[in-house]
């Protein structure tokens, strides 16, 4: 199974980005595998729609689950209609969060916060 | 004659000032494009007789039709429409009624409904005419476009725009004769103004400045203006009498007749820019 986990930078060594939509990266990871790979998010620099095209872009790479910090109404009902399931990561790298994953430990998001909350004092 | 009243900054004096000269020239019609926040009315105190709800073309989706195939989605700029897993779904809040998705839906699946978004007031002689967006509603474009369907031709029309110099702005000055520029002795003031003035340069509008809280000792609004070679038109002082009375929901031409003659003038001035 594939999960994605919203990145800040390219390597599994990055810290994980709290925004959903608007993260700098989604780290792609296969499970059984073990691979990885990043995928830059356009919608940074969107001026809207950012959730809804970066929900539809993890569904399209056939993630079952999304490690982040929060997600925004939009992205919510993307990923609910494409099954997938979502979890809080928390302050760590991406590698360590895959772990945490993998042994259960991250709390499952079910409610959103209000849109554009990740974008607070980012100018 | 179409005369818009925009700043950049908020909170500089665009409803004074544009409500003042509305109520010193009779008969003219004030139009208040700022509808996400309209307030002309608390001046101008008109009796709303006739309301025009603001409709919109948004997507119906019929899910029995849709083959599932992405194209709507990938056709959608605003990223209103998302595919996923051969499911459509809609965010009609952020659409900005292009139609792309009618265009390129194969099967039909999507057919336009309407969608109210907003309403246009005005008075029994359309003299007062506002647009007001729902709360909530985060493109103020279409209830712009239709406050801007009962333009008068046979009055002086003011219109008087929202803050900044985006979308909303841009739409409100669109087809005007003139645009004045309101600021303010502040460094925002100042900051906002060269935006504005950029923007009506580049839609080719004539303008002039109106300097509102003028004070003595702060010349940079002067200063920028002679450098560029803008004409200010109207000082208003720095005035705790205007104040006062604004707070009050009372212009500054009806506290003083020197102050409504000033604004009478004022629009033969700008006649006169317009014809030269």
């Amino acid at each position: 199974m594939k999960i994605c986990i919203t990145s800040s930078g390219e390597t599994i060594e990055s810290a994980l980005d709290p925004r959903f939509g608007r993260c700098s990266y989604f780290i792609i990871a296969d499970l059984e595998s073990g691979e990885h790979s990043a995928v830059a998010n356009e919608a940074v620099g969107f001026g809207g729609g950012a959730g809804i095209s970066s929900g539809q872009l993890v569904a399209e790479k056939g993630v079952t689950a999304v490690i982040t910090g929060n997600v925004g109404p939009n992205a919510l009902k993307v990923l609910k209609t494409a099954g997938i399931e979502i979890f809080r990561g928390t302050d760590a790298t991406v590698k360590e969060n895959i772990e945490r994953y993998k042994a259960g430990g991250l709390e499952k998001i079910t409610e959103n916060v209000p849109s554009h909350f990740g974008m607070k004092n980012r100018g | 004659m179409k005369i818009a009243v925009l700043s950049g900054k908020g909170g500089t004096g665009k409803t004074t000032i544009a409500a003042s000269l509305s109520a010193s020239l009779k008969p003219s019609q004030y139009v208040d494009c700022d509808v996400e926040e309209p307030n002309g009315h608390i001046f101008l105190n008109p009796d709303i007789k006739l309301s025009v709800p603001v409709k919109v073309e948004v997507p119906d989706f019929d899910e029995s039709l849709c083959s599932g195939c992405g194209d709507c989605a990938e056709a959608c700029r605003f990223h209103a429409l998302a595919a996923v897993n051969k499911k459509i779904v809609s965010f009609p809040e952020i659409c900005h009624h292009c139609g792309a998705c009618y265009i390129v839906c194969k099967t039909g699946a999507l057919t336009p409904a309407e969608r109210i978004v907003g309403v246009v007031e005005m008075n029994g002689d359309k003299t007062f005419a506002r647009g007001k967006l729902d709360v909530g509603e985060p493109i103020s474009i279409p209830v712009i476009k239709k406050l801007k369907e009962y333009l008068k031709t046979d009055m002086p029309v003011i219109l008087d725009c929202p803050p900044g110099a985006s979308c909303a702005v841009v739409q409100s000055l669109e087809g005007c004769d003139f645009c004045l520029l309101v600021t303010e002795p502040t460094p925002f003031g100042l900051h906002d103004l060269k935006i504005a003035v950029a923007l009506v340069r580049k839609l080719g509008i004539p303008f002039c400045v109106a300097l509102n809280k003028a004070v003595e000792g702060d010349s940079r609004i002067q200063d920028y203006c002679k450098k560029e070679g803008i004409e200010i038109i109207i000082e208003i002082p720095y005035s705790r009498e205007i104040a006062e009375s604004y707070s009050d929901g009372v212009l500054p031409v009806h506290i003083r007749g020197e102050w409504k003659r000033k604004f009478a003038r004022l629009y033969d001035v700008i006649k006169e820019r317009v014809s030269q």
